[in-house]
């Protein structure tokens, strides 16, 4: 099974591509993990993870900019209907559009706009940065094997405020109920970051590596 | 509920782990990458890395360190010291390090905030204020490892760093570093107070009950803490316990 982590330009690509080393230890399979931009690569992968750094414009701008590659994407997800997982901003990607920094439209995989988080306790900050506690529905694949209420790395301002509640696996607290996680058929996100968030996390990757095996 | 973060914090030099009274006096206190293994295992929220020199190689040995650190550990790594530049912090980015921490060469120049904001995102983006009490509700913002007085005041700089895209405050009150005495909490609450970015306090631990006030008292969103951790006085299971028995939401 090859997975491969798209390189656009974002972030720290190593930290996840060691999370889903060690979560591929827990997966009864040959896995070769891959990071690249290449529409080729992408369009022969299993399996794509897409994570995402900085603002949702910058990110969009720079998938934009790499020839064919929002393609690829969308064929990988749409037509040929295999997994998907976007971390934090990657996540966010999902949506119909953001607003950081000026609307931008995303995939529109999953309806739902980005907007900012808007706090009327002062004595909370933005970014909603550090651990929080994640309640997800039951019976769910991307959870499996993990504990209720267990902790999760997050750091945004930004919130996916999805259509339908459905799509919504996941969900933590801060004021209101912030989006932790998205699935729909073939596409996962979390908004936190799996691959700081020590052993819940791995899981995560794992589980989203078994997924249709 | 999102819970209150304890970072220990490895003073790097050549590679190594230190730790100085008020800047000076170095002691060694061993290799990085194995403290970091001992605080990922024993529950750390974050791990800080300061490099306190930085000169060309030792920046070579720090990203070498970063990366073995990286490798061994699942929670966020900040690394500062001598970051002063967009190509800095995309190596040590690359390196394994999820924020930087920039102190002097934002005080030097506004516009590398914004600018590294921009680029990297503001979540990345750690301002370090070394503040000095010069008087009545006054501090100063010093820079260069708290050698150079930069004539500004701490609350006039706090805006312009938030207004420029900073994603957090890394506070060191240099008149407590180093003295075991606690965090200078009137100063730690008054930045927290001052802006809606979250600020992690350092400078002065000495015991858990000065964890417990930087967060019941100075309101911080994440404490930082050095010697009090690498010397073995405590570990990050028994501050995590005592802060727990005492109320403070905390990551068990």
């Amino acid at each position: 099974m090859q997975v491969t982590i798209v390189d656009y330009g974002t972030g720290n690509l190593h930290s996840v591509r060691k999370a889903i080393n060690f979560a591929a230890k827990n997966v009864n399979k040959n896995i070769t993990i891959k990071i690249s931009n290449s529409p080729k690569e992408i369009l022969k992968s299993d399996k794509v993870i897409l994570p995402g750094q900085g603002s949702y414009k910058q990110c969009m701008d720079n998938i934009k900019n790499i020839p064919e590659l929002e393609d690829s994407l969308n064929e990988f997800v749409i037509k040929k209907k295999k997994p998907i997982f976007g971390i934090c901003v990657g996540m966010q990607l999902f949506s119909n559009e953001g607003l950081e920094q000026e609307k931008t439209k995303g995939f529109g995989w999953i309806s739902g706009i980005v907007k900012k988080i808007v706090l009327k306790d002062k004595n909370l900050k933005l970014p909603h940065m550090g651990w929080n506690e994640v309640k997800f529905a039951e019976d769910n694949l991307l959870f499996k094997g993990i504990k209720n209420l267990s902790h999760y790395y997050f750091v945004h301002s930004y919130n996916f405020d999805v259509k339908d509640q459905k799509n919504v696996v996941a969900t933590t607290e801060y004021e209101k109920l912030i989006v932790a996680a998205v699935l729909k058929d073939n596409i996962f996100g979390t908004q936190f970051h799996p691959e700081k968030s020590q052993q819940n996390g791995i899981k995560i990757f794992s589980n989203f590596l078994k997924f249709n095996l | 509920m999102l819970k209150k973060r304890i970072i220990p914090c490895l003073d790097v030099k050549e590679g190594r782990v230190v730790k100085g009274i008020n800047f000076i006096d170095l002691k060694d206190a061993g290799d990085p990458v194995e403290q970091a293994k001992i605080y990922d295992k024993g529950g750390a929220d974050e791990l800080c890395f300061l490099n306190i020199t930085a000169s060309g190689e030792n920046k070579k040995i720090l990203l070498e360190k970063v990366k073995q650190t990286a490798e061994n550990c699942f929670i966020p790594l900040t690394v500062g010291g001598g970051v002063k530049s967009i190509d800095d912090i995309q190596q040590l980015l690359l390196a394994g390090a999820d924020k930087v921490s920039i102190n002097t060469a934002a005080v030097e120049n506004i516009n590398f905030i914004k600018e590294s904001s921009l680029k990297f995102g503001s979540q990345c983006i750690v301002i370090a204020i070394d503040a000095k009490k010069i008087g009545n509700d006054k501090w100063r913002v010093y820079t260069h490892g708290g050698k150079n007085d930069s004539g500004i005041d701490v609350f006039d700089y706090l805006k312009i760093v938030e207004k420029n895209g900073a994603g957090e405050i890394l506070l060191t009150s240099m008149d407590r570093d180093g003295t075991k005495t606690g965090y200078d909490i009137e100063l730690t609450r008054k930045v927290v107070n001052n802006v809606s970015i979250p600020v992690i306090a350092s400078g002065g631990v000495g015991n858990l009950e000065h964890l417990y006030k930087g967060f019941s008292e100075g309101l911080a969103s994440a404490v930082l803490a050095a010697s009090i951790f690498h010397y073995g006085d405590y570990t990050i299971k028994d501050a995590k316990n005592y802060l727990f028995k005492k109320g403070i939401p905390i990551r068990i």
